[in-house]
């Protein structure tokens, strides 16, 4: 086994990304995810990467798209105000079908906001964010080693379907320090390189780009690109249930709230509340067939977010309404409280039970 | 078991400190740790706060609403967090700074002049590992021996007049806790 | 009989689909020709912006990268970053580098980035019909200045490659045009220079080429040779701007 390390959940992101093959990182430094940047700063050099901070963060993922169409592992990271700043990139980057890996470190908004956790942007993560109908396949881990294990495979993701990945984290989980297996990276698949520009040499010369003038073109490569979006919604449906399958009531929840609403669920057992937790990893695709055996069975549903019901519009489609479900939020960077979860559980699915 | 500590005092009181060496002394012990820094308005303000989990088995909420712990080294974190800790709970004090009128029935409070202790070491900065080691004997997973362990990987042995002088601090906090 | 002039090997041979006058088309060819003469084709990754330069991929044989709307800079820099040894030219209109991609422009020269920039003004957005650009000239009308650009609306217009000369990761800069033969040779001379630049790993290089836009001018071919003469070169700062001793001593 390899020795546990205690590191920040920011650096763990880096510490991954180096692990993972990554040569080239562009970034502009924004509070909560700083230290991404600082530490490779510090360490890829020393592992044969470059690390450039640029002129903004435009410039940042557009560096990214250059550099990715070379075939090289780059990542950028930033959080949310920096992260509306890369759509225009991301937008072309999934066109030019590039494979990058783009960290957001959530934190409040709209606007400049504060730098507290929110999960504000998972509309602008997983319903397009940029022009143009496109998807990012976006990963939520919620703990230190999965912080760790999915950067590392989201290099993999991203070069196995063509794609930008977006690993979706917030303040919290950014600043948060535990413990860490640093594992060496299973081997990666070969991927396909054919499409790279490196220079025509002994070869037909090579374009990368997303212009499409004849609408017939545009109608081919779009019906290509949902073909692609199809496979990802057939193969890479990720999540974790816990106590989920005798539930009565689940609560839906990602990140750091999904780590809150664990204790929930544990506490609302000892009061004799059947209550599971269905954690989606994989944001987009949303992991829907986690909902196929529960949508006849279950009472109602709940979502936790740090948003005002964002994630509850696609809980409710894979349940198809089938029960009812709420949302408890916090907002502004505050959390919840185990305590106030449950008891908005059961002051919603259990009215009686505080009189019993 | 599980100890949630919430650690706070003024910035510069070597409050991450204290998180940091809890969190290395539980990571000595192969234990789950979750060390989480003061996040959100009050990283900017006059007072700064860590929280530490550490546990003999996963942690799930990351999250301290009410800690089993707590160190606080000035009177703003005492109004602060005094409330926060759990019925039952101990709350070491640094009284040098903290003035008692307010306590609560319900709470194990040390009051010890932990800045004014330091000081007899030589040095008031170490009045955070003073309240440590009052704090010590009732922790239910850790001890002085990982304690000592921990100080040694982030004071770092080279620097041996500084490890000493923090050990000094701790062992005083320990006696007089142990005394009281 | 002796063949005295060709299609560059740097040329695809896919027809230019410029309006008839503009200058692109020769713009591109010098371009080819450098790229071949210094035999660097195989080595040369292009990157095209949007605009009527947007196009230009199709016209070389090296291999493209096109990009977003003043982002070719920025790109650029990307590709040269993870290949240090491959040649990375940017081919970009005045709106795209001077207007959109300022940020890039001036911090791609500030940093000292081992690409080239070839900016192509032609004082106005050509693709979208006629619009005012960073370069449009004092009083000058386009679609979106219908009574002339005024200064008192709009301000002055931007000489960039003189902002560029005065960055010091900026070794070589030159404000050319290809109004007349011994112009067209002297800006592929220009042009030359800054890809040797590159090649000797001294710093950015930027050739600015004055364009003609007949289409969006109003102006016949000739007339826009005569109006580039009368009203762009007395504005822009031609010829070398910088050339630092390593670059002269190229």
């Amino acid at each position: 086994m390899v020795k546990k390390v205690l590191m920040k959940g920011n650096e763990i992101i880096a510490q991954a990304a180096i692990e993972a093959g990554c040569k080239l990182f562009f970034g502009y430094p924004i509070t909560p995810s700083t230290e991404i940047i600082e530490y490779l700063a510090k360490h890829l050099p020393k592992a044969g990467g470059t690390v450039l901070q640029a002129e903004d963060e435009i410039g940042a993922i557009s560096m990214c798209y250059g550099a990715a169409a070379t075939g090289a592992r780059v990542m950028t990271a930033s959080s949310s105000p920096g992260i509306s700043l890369k759509q225009e990139g991301l937008s072309y980057c999934a066109a030019a079908e590039l494979p990058v890996v783009v960290v957001n470190v959530n934190r409040t908004g709209p606007g400049l906001g504060g730098l507290g956790p929110m999960q504000s942007d998972y509309f602008q993560s997983t319903k397009g964010g940029g022009h143009g109908d496109y998807r990012l396949l976006v990963l939520a881990p919620s703990k230190a080693q999965e912080l760790y294990d999915l950067t590392m495979e989201a290099f993999d993701l991203a070069d196995k379907y063509r794609n930008p990945v977006l690993l979706l984290t917030d303040g919290f989980l950014g600043q948060m320090m535990e413990p860490v297996e640093l594992k060496p990276k299973p081997a990666s698949p070969e991927f396909d390189r054919s499409w790279i520009v490196n220079g025509a040499k002994g070869r037909k010369k090579r374009i990368i780009a997303s212009y499409a003038l004849s609408n017939e073109v545009g109608e081919a490569i779009n019906l290509h690109w949902e073909a692609k979006y199809k496979e990802l919604k057939e193969k890479e449906q990720r999540w974790e249930e816990f106590y989920a399958g005798d539930a009565d009531y689940l609560i839906v929840s990602y990140g750091t709230t999904a780590r809150i609403a664990k204790s929930v669920v544990l506490n609302a057992r000892r009061k004799g509340i059947k209550l599971g937790l269905i954690r989606p990893i994989t944001l987009w695709p949303f992991p829907e067939k986690a909902f196929l055996p529960y949508k006849e069975k279950i009472k109602g549903a709940v979502t936790v977010e740090l948003n005002t019901g964002q994630m509850i519009e696609d809980v409710k489609l894979a349940l198809e309404c089938k029960v009812p479900v709420h949302l408890y939020r916090r907002l502004g960077g505050m959390l919840p409280t185990e305590d106030e979860i449950l008891a908005f559980v059961e002051k919603t699915f259990c009215p009686g039970l505080e009189e019993v | 078991m599980m100890d949630k500590i919430i650690l706070a005092g003024f910035g510069g009181q070597g409050v991450m400190f204290i998180g940091k060496v809890l969190a290395v002394a539980g990571m000595v012990a192969d234990l789950e740790v979750c060390w989480i820094p003061s996040y959100g308005p009050e990283m900017r303000g006059g007072t700064a706060n860590c929280s530490v989990i550490l546990s003999d088995r996963e942690i799930y909420s990351p999250v301290i609403d009410k800690a089993d712990y707590g160190i606080v080294l000035n009177q703003p974190s005492y109004d602060k967090f005094l409330p926060r800790i759990k019925s039952g709970g101990t709350l070491v004090v640094n009284t040098s700074l903290v003035n008692l009128d307010t306590v609560r029935d319900d709470v194990n409070i040390i009051g010890l002049r932990a800045t004014d202790l330091a000081y007899e070491l030589g040095n008031a900065n170490v009045a955070n590992m003073v309240c440590l080691g009052a704090l010590l004997p009732y922790l239910q997973l850790t001890d002085y021996a990982k304690v000592e362990k921990a100080l040694e990987q982030v004071v770092g042995s080279n620097k041996k007049e500084l490890l000493e002088l923090n050990i000094a601090a701790v062992k005083k906090g320990m006696k007089r806790a142990v005394d009281n | 009989m002796e063949k005295v002039f060709g299609r560059s090997k740097g040329l695809s041979g896919t027809p230019f689909s410029f309006c008839p006058g503009c200058t692109h088309g020769i713009i591109m060819r010098l371009i080819a020709e450098v790229l071949e003469e210094l035999d660097i084709i195989e080595e040369t990754i292009g990157v095209s912006p949007v605009g009527c330069s947007g196009f230009c991929q199709d016209f070389f044989t090296c291999d493209f990268v096109s990009g977003a709307h003043g982002r070719a800079q920025a790109i650029g820099n990307g590709i040269k970053r993870a290949l240090p040894d491959k040649i990375v030219f940017t081919y970009q209109g005045d709106g795209d580098i001077a207007g959109i991609g300022t940020q890039h422009a001036i911090h791609t020269a500030a940093r000292g980035e081992k690409i080239t920039s070839i900016m192509v003004n032609n004082a106005l957005y050509g693709m979208t019909g006629g619009q005012m650009a960073p370069t449009t000239l004092k009083g000058m009308k386009t679609t979106t200045t219908p009574y002339g650009r005024e200064v008192e609306v709009y301000g002055y217009p931007i000489d960039l490659p003189k902002i560029i000369a005065a960055l010091d990761g900026a070794v070589y800069v030159a404000s050319v045009s290809v109004d007349t033969p011994k112009n067209v040779l002297q800006t592929k001379k220009a042009i030359k220079k800054a890809f040797r630049v590159q090649q000797a790993g001294l710093g950015f290089a930027l050739v600015s080429v004055l364009s003609t836009c007949p289409t969006n001018w109003g102006l016949s071919p000739q007339e826009s040779l005569k109006w580039l003469r009368e009203n762009m070169m007395p504005f822009y700062a031609m010829g070398e701007l910088k050339a630092t001793e390593e670059v002269k001593n190229l």
